[in-house]
């Protein structure tokens, strides 16, 4: 675990960058201003050919990983230091990595099979 | 764990409170900074749903977008928004302090950093946006 820390913190710091710069505007687009009817709705055949492109692919598989390991580090240590359960280390780390880990291997083959 | 013994005399630890971030502004700022991370990973989440979407068709994106549209998801996203909102801006403020850069032995002033930062997001917001809304 401790020869894992400097990664973790590597894609902890990578993914808080990347949600920083991409995410407010990803879901201020698809959470807010689409369902409200400010902005029309990409059509499907546009959005198919988008995912159908490499670069995107890649894209994406970085845009749902990267933030997914950066929730996994930062929860970690308020579980830890909000809630005191410094003693339950070894189960909250599986969850937390555990999770950021099925969700990138969940993504990766999702593009891969696209 | 309490490594006392006689000639290690137990140490005074008063017993913190398990809502000790409830006390004070600032520890409040941190947890809710803390937990801007669950929405994070709840847009992650959400873009899954979005590419399984767009995938199986037609039908199934048109779903998606209504499913978008219902008062509880749409409740969840505006909250989830601030929360990302929260997330961008004290990572950007941080920044300078987590980073020291250096420019011909000279530190370069933390206002530019963070400036900087902010142009590199206005700028990534359109190129994001471009491409979610081009037909």
């Amino acid at each position: 675990m401790q020869r894992a820390t400097p990664l973790l913190w590597l894609l902890f710091s990578a993914g808080g960058t990347l949600a920083a710069l991409l995410y407010p505007v990803h879901l201020a687009l698809v959470g807010l201003a689409i369902p409200l009817g400010l902005v029309d709705p990409a059509m499907h055949e546009s959005q198919r050919t988008l995912l159908a492109h490499p670069l995107t692919r890649l894209y994406l598989l970085a845009f749902v990983s990267l933030p997914l390991f950066h929730w996994a580090h930062r929860f970690r240590y308020t579980l830890y230091d909000g809630l005191q359960l410094k003693h339950l280390t070894p189960l909250i780390v599986a969850l937390c990595y555990g999770t950021a880990l099925v969700g990138t291997v969940l993504c990766a083959w999702m593009l891969w099979t696209v | 764990m309490s490594p006392h013994t006689t000639f290690h005399p137990k140490w005074y630890r008063p017993r913190v409170s398990v809502w000790w971030w409830l006390e004070k502004r600032p520890y409040r700022l941190f947890v809710l900074r803390e937990i801007s991370s669950v929405f994070v990973a709840l847009v992650a989440f959400v873009t899954l749903l979005q590419v399984r979407a767009v995938k199986q068709g037609p039908d199934a994106y048109a779903r998606f977008l209504e499913w978008l549209g219902t008062p509880a998801v749409l409740a969840v996203n505006a909250l989830a928004f601030a929360f990302v909102l929260l997330h961008a801006v004290t990572w950007f403020n941080l920044a300078p302090k987590a980073m020291s850069l250096r420019l011909r032995g000279k530190k370069v002033p933390d206002a530019v950093v963070a400036a900087s930062n902010y142009a590199g997001w206005i700028v990534a917001s359109a190129i994001v946006a471009y491409f979610l809304l081009r037909d």
